[in-house]
């Protein structure tokens, strides 16, 4: 792939082209779960109701092991992933926590404290410096 | 004949509509965001708009992956409030104004831009946050006070509409709402932002220096704000933040010198960082 402006932004995963057509199936299958009828399915049987979207067995193993940056690596974009999240009842602020190795309260306290800091997070290259 | 008298930019952060459902807008966490409310719904009362156009995303509710317009004119007579995974928010059914929405969609695209029109369109938290802040509570019985044409902007898929696109498309907004025979008071709202990033390692950044020269360069120099390129959306105010480029739309439609009558800004709403203004037309 060639290189893309925006690669040398830390901890990001930009939902471009690339990244929409490889996950596709995986952002029809979370986003499917907007709907009851769909959570009762996927509750009923995790693997039949899966096998309704034409995922890659990585994408589907990266959603039974609820591997939250996995899934934003193979194609998924946060706003279809945080419906799995929903429907593991995780809400919103504790999904970022846990996709930024942060306990929830570590997470919630930085967030109060005015955020993640833009200082030291803008190049990969000061995330390697550490 | 219609006028555009305000511009208003907005947060339309889901959890300060779950605030606000849940009646939890006092609690030490939320009384500093809503607050800087109070005098938005004071003056939205003494400046009651007929026609809220009302610019913002839809979080993949009426638009799943498969099609993706980058800017959809609502012209349905009404747009229902989407379940977005835990029902329906508890608010009013949103009225659009049918005939001012079909000729805003055709004189812009006389005007050559290609918009994507929409007969039934559901609305998620990215529309109704918005009237919620300026409206007040309302209940699902209730009227917002309003109509509503909405107009969904894609932010969600790589690249979104640059911001210099987002600005013309205002003025060629404008344009068509100056030419519409009824008299009408017409607010325009640009929502979303501020800085946030809700994804990965990233997760929870907040550049509050950039946002308040950002609100700056908006209000007085928008001939600035409308250069900023994505990358820089990105890298400076996280992979959500290039939501932004929609206050640019509703810059677009207002006069070149405006008067700035509120600002708010406050860290956080959950994972964001939430601001808000509300800008005067003289025209
Ligand atoms: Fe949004």
């Amino acid at each position: 792939m060639t290189q893309k402006p925006y690669d040398d932004i830390p901890g990001t995963f930009v939902f471009d082209a690339d990244r929409s057509r490889e996950g596709y199936w995986l952002n029809q299958f979370c986003i499917s779960l907007r709907q009851e009828k769909n959570r009762q399915a996927f509750r009923d049987d995790p693997e039949a109701h899966m096998s309704r979207f034409a995922m890659t067995e990585d994408q589907k193993q990266a959603v039974r092991d609820r591997d939250w940056n996995r899934l934003l690596e193979l194609g998924g974009n946060i706003y279809y992933t945080s419906k799995l999240a929903a429907f593991d009842g995780i809400v919103f602020q504790d999904l970022a926590a846990m996709m930024s190795h942060m306990s929830r309260d570590d997470y919630r306290k930085m967030m109060v404290e005015g955020g993640r800091k833009i200082e030291g997070n803008r190049y990969k290259s000061e995330w390697e410096k550490e | 004949m219609a006028r555009i008298t305000a511009g208003i930019a907005c947060s339309h952060v889901p959890a300060i509509g779950v605030a606000m459902d849940q009646g939890i807008t006092d609690q030490p966490y939320w009384q500093p965001v809503f607050k800087g409310f109070e005098f938005s719904r004071k003056w939205n009362e003494e400046n009651k708009p007929d026609v809220v156009f009302l610019v913002y995303n839809d979080h993949c509710t009426a638009f799943d992956a498969s099609v993706i317009p980058t800017f959809a004119i609502g012209c349905a007579a009404d747009f229902t409030p989407a379940d977005e995974g835990f029902g329906p928010r508890p608010v009013p059914v949103v009225k659009g104004h049918q005939k001012l929405a079909s000729h805003i969609a055709q004189s812009v695209i006389l005007d050559e831009f290609d918009l994507t029109i929409m007969n039934e369109m559901e609305v998620d938290h990215g529309l109704t946050v918005p009237l919620s802040v300026m409206f007040g509570d309302r209940k699902p019985g209730d009227d917002w006070g309003t109509l509503v044409i909405p107009l969904a902007v894609n932010v969600v898929q790589y690249p979104a509409p640059t911001a210099n696109r987002c600005y013309n498309l205002g003025k060629a907004i404008r344009r068509a709402i100056d030419s519409y025979p009824e008299d009408l008071n017409v607010h325009i709202y640009g929502t979303g932002g501020m800085s946030h990033q809700l994804q990965a390692e990233r997760a929870g950044l907040i550049n509050a220096e950039w946002d308040q020269n950002f609100m700056d360069m908006l209000v007085n120099e928008p001939d600035k704000a409308r250069k900023i390129d994505h990358v820089e959306f990105l890298r400076e105010t996280g992979s959500e933040g290039i939501e932004m480029v929609m206050w640019l739309v509703m810059r677009g439609a207002l006069d070149e010198k405006v008067t700035e009558v509120h600002r708010h800004y406050h860290v956080p709403a959950s994972n964001t960082a939430v601001g808000h203004l509300i800008l005067e037309n003289h025209g």
